[in-house]
C-alpha cells in the first residue's frame, strides 16, 4: 500500500542575519530527512530542542517550503501546493493551549473556521458541525459560545482538537499536544486522542520530547538530532533494542517513577551543539560515548534494513577510519 | 466515557469577559471623567449653532474687549466677554470646539488608515517588505511637520482642508510603528499558524485573526494621535500656517489674543483652557482604555 | 537534632476580586540536613506559593499565617524584612524554573554570581570570582573563567540552569529550594542537572526542597515526598512507602495517569482523573478532591483528619485497601 506521506531527502535552512548589511549565516534546521507514514500509523517524532522536529512538522503542513527535497501527502506533491486541498488532508494541533485559540473569538467560531475557509455548508450547518465536534471531544454544547479565556488548559486543547478534526482530515499533526498540560489532564487528552483515532480512522504524526508518552501512543518512532533523523523503527524495536547511541542516551534519561533507582549517568558530556556551527562528520560525535576517528570526518549515511533506518557508523562498517 | 461528562466551567460564578470589562470600566475614574468631558465636547460641537448666544463672526466694534462675567466690567450679554473685534467669545469658543474635534477626528482617521495598513503589512509579511516600510517610516520621522506645513502653505496657501491633509498625510508614523510591533507579536502565535494551515487567504488571516487582537492598541494610539493632531493644528494656526481668520480655531484665537495678553488675559486663557481640557480628556480616555483592556493574565 | 526547616500550619490567602483565594491551606512538613523532600502537585496546588511563603517572597496581595516556621532552630514566623534579606541568597536559596527570566539579561554571569557573595560575605571581587569559577567547574561548565564575561542570552538552557545553581551555592547555603528546576530543560540535560544536585547534597549536606509535577523526578531524587492538592498536603512519607502503596485516591490517580514505558500497555487507556481542580476562592469545607473521587462518601464533606502510619501519612477517610483504585 502506498504510504500516506512520503518525504524524500528533505532539507530546510534558515538565513540568520540582522539587518540588510549583516553577514548572512545558514541555520540548517532540517537536513536530508527521509520519512514515510502509512495510513493508520502513529509516527512519533522524537527530539530535544534544536532537533528540527517542529520545522519538519511545519513542512509537512505545507507552511514552510523545503530548501530541497520532495514531500508528498496523499497524491499531492507539496511543491505545487494547493493550500486548501492540503488542508483537507492534514491539520495541526499545537502545544500551547493559550496561544492556539484566538482570544477574541468564541469557541464555536474558532472550531467552525476551517469549514468557513473551505466554504463547506451554510453558516448554520457549520455551527451545527462545530457543536457536534465539540461534543465529540467532550465539551458540552453550552461551551460553544464562551471565549477561550473562560476555559482551562485541557478544555482549550479539546477545542484545538475539535478545530483540527472538523473538516475530517486523514492526518493530524500533533506538536507536543500535552506538554503544557498537567499530568492528569494529559491522561484525559491522550485517552481522547486514542478514542478519536479509532473512531475516525485517523493517522497521527505525534511530535514530543516525552518518551514515556511516545512509547504509549506511537506505532513507529523517528528520532531526530540536529536536523537529521538518526534512527527510525517501530515502537518495540526502538524501546527494546535501540541502535543509535543518541537514542540509547535518550531512553536512559527517561526517569520512570520507580523509587530507589537513582538518576543514571548517561555520559553525554558537555559539548552542547550549536546549530549554527554544527560538528564536522557525524553531528553527534562530540557527545557520543562510542564514537571513533571516522565519526569526526565522515557523515554517516542512512542504512536501511528490516529493523528500520539508522544513521551511524557503528552499523555501517565501524568507527575506525576506512582507508 | 466518564471523564468527558464532568468538565465544568473553571470559574463557578461564570464571569464573562464582557461583565468583567464593564466592571473595570465603571471602576476607572480617569476613563469616566475623560469620556464625560469628551461627550460634553461632542455635544457642544454638534449643537453649537443652537446653543451659541451670538453669531461667532458678527463684529461689533462698539463693544470690543468686554471682559467676562466674573470681572467688574462684565455683562450677561457676553458671558465670556468679547474679543478685539467685538465678537462674542463664548460663541467663538463653542464653534471652535467643532473645528478642534473635526481636525482630531479627520486626522486620526486618515493617518490611522495609512499607518495601520502600512503597519499590518510590515508586521505580517516581514522580510524585505518590512525593511522597505520601516525605511519609509524612518524617512517620514526625519521630516519636521512644521517645516513641511510651512512649505505647503507657502505654495498653495492654507485652510481647514489643507491642515487636515497635511497632518493626516504626515502623522501616520506612530500608527505604523505601534501596529507593526503588535502585528509581529500576534503573527507569532499559534492560532495564526492554525488559520494558515486551513488554507485561509492572507487577507482573511490579517483581518479576521490578527486585526481584532491589535484593536485595543490601535484604539489607544488613535486617541493619543487625535489629541496630538488637535494640538498641532492649534500650533499651526497660531503660527499663521493653519486655519485662516475669521474661523474660530482655538489656536488662531490664541494668536489673535497675543497682543492683548497683559490687559485682557482672558482672551488667551479661555481658548487655552478649552484646548487643555479637550486634550486632557482624550488622553484620559486613551489611558483608561489601555488600563481596562490590559490582559488580565492567564488562569 | 532540630530539623533544618520546620514548617507547621502554613496558610497563604490571596485577596482577589471575588473574595479570598486559599492558595495554601494548613501545610506542615520538615526538611533535614542532607535530605531531599519533594513537593509534588499539579498547577494551582499551592506548591510554588508554599516556597515563596518560606522565603518571604509572596506577592503583596498575599497574606501568610503560620504556627511555626523555623530554620536551623531560629523562628522566622515574625522575622523582620532585613533578617529575611540577609538569610535569602545566603543560607536559604531558591532556584527557579525559567533561568532566562531569573537571570538578569543586562549583567554578565560573573557579575550576577559575585553579587550575593560580596553582599553577604563582604568578599572582594577577586575572592568572589575565584569562588564562582570553582563552583562553575564543579557544576561541569567548561571554560568557566571565560564564561564569567558572558551574558545569559549567550548560554544554552542547560548552562543557564547550572549558572543559577552556582549562584545559589555561592554562599554555601544550608537549604536549597528548587521550583521545577528542570521542567524547561531537555530530557538529557535534566538527568545531568539532577545528578549534580544529588552530588552536591552528598558533598555539602544541603537540605533540598524540590518542587515538581514530575513523579519520575520524585521517585529518583527524593528521600521523602509530600503530595499537594488544592492547597493541602494530601499524602506524605518516604518515597519508597508512598510509591509502594499510595493511599490517597489523588495520588493513585496521578500514578495511573502516567504512562510508564515497559509497564503501561501501549495504545490502551490511561487511568485519567475526571474533572478539574475545584475553585480555591471562598469557603472550602471537607475534602477538596471529593468531586473527582470515585469513592467519595457523604462524610467527605466534613473536615478530614490526617492518618499516619510509620513513614507514611495521608488525609482520607477510606480504609487502605490492597487493591489499586481504577479512577475512571
Amino acid at each position: 500500500m502506498t504510504p500516506l506521506i512520503e518525504a524524500r531527502d528533505v532539507s530546510h535552512s534558515f538565513i540568520i542575519g540582522r539587518g540588510p548589511f549583516a553577514r548572512k549565516r545558514l541555520l540548517h534546521a532540517v537536513v536530508g530527512v527521509n520519512l514515510t507514514v502509512r495510513k493508520g500509523e502513529v509516527l512519533g517524532l522524537v527530539g530535544e530542542s534544536g532537533s528540527g522536529k517542529t520545522t519538519l512538522g511545519r513542512m509537512l503542513l505545507g507552511l514552510i517550503a523545503p530548501s530541497s527535497g520532495r514531500i508528498r501527502v496523499g497524491d499531492m506533491d507539496l511543491a505545487d501546493i494547493n493550500r486548501k486541498a492540503l488542508a483537507r488532508r492534514i491539520q495541526p494541533v499545537f502545544q500551547d493551549p493559550y496561544s492556539s485559540l484566538n482570544p477574541r473569538k468564541r469557541v464555536v467560531s474558532i472550531v467552525a473556521l476551517p469549514l468557513a475557509v473551505l466554504g463547506i455548508g451554510t453558516v448554520n450547518e457549520r455551527r451545527a458541525k462545530a457543536i457536534a465536534m465539540l461534543e465529540r471531544v467532550g465539551l458540552l454544547p453550552r461551551y460553544a459560545d464562551v471565549y477561550p479565556s473562560e476555559l482551562s488548559g485541557g478544555q482549550r486543547q479539546r477545542v484545538a482538537i475539535a478545530r483540527a478534526l472538523v473538516i475530517e482530515p486523514d492526518i493530524v499533526l500533533l506538536d507536543e499536544p500535552t506538554s503544557a498540560l498537567d499530568v492528569s489532564v494529559q491522561a484525559q487528552i491522550l485517552n481522547l486522542l486514542t478514542d478519536i483515532k479509532r473512531d475516525l480512522g485517523l493517522t497521527y504524526i505525534f511530535i514530543s520530547h516525552n518518551l514515556a508518552v511516545i512509547e504509549h501512543v506511537a506505532t513507529q518512532v523517528a528520532v531526530m538530532y540536529l536536523g537529521r533523523i538518526v534512527e527510525t523503527a517501530d515502537r518495540e524495536t526502538i524501546f527494546r533494542g535501540p541502535r543509535h547511541p543518541y537514542t540509547k542516551a535518550l531512553l536512559a534519561s527517561v526517569l520512570t517513577p520507580e523509587p530507589g533507582l537513582g538518576v543514571p549517568d548517561i555520559g553525554l558530556g558537555l559539548a552542547f551543539p550549536n546549530p549554527l556551527d554544527p560538528p564536522t562528520g557525524c553531528p553527534f560525535h562530540p557527545r557520543c560515548t562510542e564514537s571513533g576517528p571516522r565519526c569526526r570526518v565522515e557523515v554517516p549515511r542512512v542504512v536501511r534494513d528490516e529493523r528500520g533506518l539508522v544513521a551511524c557508523h557503528l552499523h555501517d562498517g565501524g568507527v575506525r577510519m576506512v582507508s | 466515557m466518564s471523564d468527558l461528562v464532568a468538565v465544568p466551567l473553571i470559574d463557578a460564578p461564570g464571569t464573562l469577559p464582557r461583565t468583567l470589562l464593564r466592571r473595570r470600566v465603571l471602576a476607572h475614574k480617569g476613563l469616566l471623567i475623560g469620556v464625560g468631558l469628551l461627550t460634553l465636547a461632542t455635544f457642544i460641537a454638534l449643537l453649537a449653532p443652537l446653543i451659541a448666544p451670538h453669531d461667532p463672526y458678527a463684529q461689533d466694534l462698539a463693544h470690543r474687549l468686554i471682559p467676562p462675567i466674573w470681572q467688574e466690567k462684565g455683562a450677561w450679554a457676553h458671558v465670556l466677554g468679547t474679543d478685539n473685534l467685538g465678537r462674542d467669545y463664548l460663541s467663538r469658543v463653542l464653534y471652535g470646539a467643532r473645528i478642534s474635534l473635526l481636525i482630531g477626528l479627520a486626522v486620526m482617521v486618515i493617518s490611522g488608515l495609512i499607518g495601520t495598513i502600512l503597519g499590518l503589512t510590515a508586521g505580517y509579511f516581514g522580510g524585505r517588505i518590512d525593511m522597505a516600510i520601516t525605511f519609509i517610516t524612518t524617512v517620514r520621522l526625519a521630516m519636521p511637520v512644521i517645516l513641511v506645513a510651512l512649505a505647503v502653505v507657502a505654495t498653495i496657501g492654507s485652510s481647514l482642508l489643507v491642515v487636515i491633509l497635511v497632518l493626516g498625510l504626515l502623522r501616520w508614523d506612530r500608527f505604523a510603528i505601534v501596529i507593526r510591533a503588535a502585528t509581529q507579536q500576534v503573527r507569532a502565535l499559534d492560532y495564526v499558524t492554525a488559520a494558515q494551515a486551513t488554507g485561509a487567504s492572507t487577507l482573511r488571516i490579517i483581518f479576521g485573526e490578527c486585526f481584532p487582537n491589535i484593536l485595543p492598541q490601535l484604539v489607544v494610539i488613535a486617541t493619543v494621535e487625535a489629541a496630538n493632531a488637535i494640538l498641532l493644528e492649534a500650533a499651526l494656526s497660531f503660527l499663521g500656517l493653519g486655519i485662516q481668520p475669521p474661523l474660530p480655531s482655538w489656536g488662531l484665537m490664541i494668536a489673535e489674543a497675543k497682543q492683548y495678553m497683559f490687559f485682557s488675559f482672558w482672551l488667551i486663557a479661555i481658548p487655552g483652557t478649552a484646548l487643555a481640557l479637550l486634550v486632557f480628556a482624550i488622553n484620559m480616555v486613551g489611558d483608561g482604555i489601555r488600563d481596562v483592556t490590559a490582559p488580565a493574565g492567564r488562569m | 537534632m532540630a530539623p533544618l526547616l520546620d514548617v507547621e500550619g502554613l496558610v497563604v490567602d490571596i485577596a482577589v476580586h471575588s473574595g479570598a483565594l486559599h492558595a495554601v491551606r494548613d501545610v506542615s512538613f520538615q526538611v533535614d540536613r542532607g535530605e531531599t523532600l519533594c513537593l509534588v502537585g499539579e498547577s494551582g496546588c499551592g506548591k510554588t506559593m508554599t516556597a515563596l511563603a518560606l522565603m518571604g517572597l509572596l506577592p503583596s496581595a498575599a497574606r501568610r499565617r503560620v504556627r511555626r516556621l523555623a530554620f536551623q532552630g531560629e523562628s522566622l514566623a515574625t522575622a523582620a524584612a532585613d533578617r529575611m534579606a540577609s538569610l535569602r541568597g545566603h543560607r536559604m536559596v531558591m532556584v527557579f524554573q525559567e533561568p532566562m527570566t531569573a537571570l538578569n539579561p543586562a549583567y554578565t554571569i560573573g557579575n550576577q554570581l559575585a553579587e550575593g557573595h560580596r553582599r553577604h560575605l563582604g568578599s572582594s571581587r577577586l575572592v568572589a570570582r575565584e569562588r564562582a569559577v570553582e563552583l562553575l567547574e564543579k557544576l561541569g561548565v567548561n571554560a568557566a573563567s571565560e564564561r564569567l564575561r558572558q551574558y545569559p542570552h549567550q548560554l544554552s538552557g542547560g548552562l543557564r540552569q547550572r549558572v543559577m545553581i552556582a549562584m545559589a551555592l555561592m554562599c554555601a547555603p544550608s537549604l536549597l529550594i528548587a521550583d521545577e528546576p528542570t521542567t524547561a530543560l531537555d530530557v538529557t540535560v535534566q538527568a545531568q542537572i539532577l545528578r549534580l544536585l544529588i552530588e552536591l547534597q552528598r558533598d555539602f549536606g544541603i537540605g533540598i526542597l524540590l518542587i515538581t509535577h514530575d513523579l519520575g523526578v520524585v521517585a529518583r531524587v527524593a528521600h521523602r515526598v509530600a503530595v499537594m492538592y488544592a492547597g493541602e498536603i494530601v499524602e506524605s512519607g518516604t518515597t519508597a512507602a508512598v510509591f509502594a502503596a499510595p493511599r490517597h485516591p489523588y495520588t493513585r490517580g496521578l500514578m495511573t495517569s502516567i504512562p510508564v514505558p515497559g509497564q503501561t500497555p501501549p495504545g490502551g487507556r490511561l487511568g485519567a482523573i475526571p474533572g478539574i481542580v475545584p475553585s480555591l476562592i471562598g469557603e472550602m469545607r471537607g475534602c477538596a478532591f471529593r468531586d473527582r473521587c470515585a469513592h467519595a462518601l457523604t462524610i467527605c464533606t466534613a473536615p478530614v483528619a490526617w492518618r499516619a502510619e510509620e513513614n507514611h501519612g495521608w488525609r482520607c477517610v477510606l480504609s487502605p485497601s490492597p487493591a489499586h483504585a481504577e479512577v475512571a
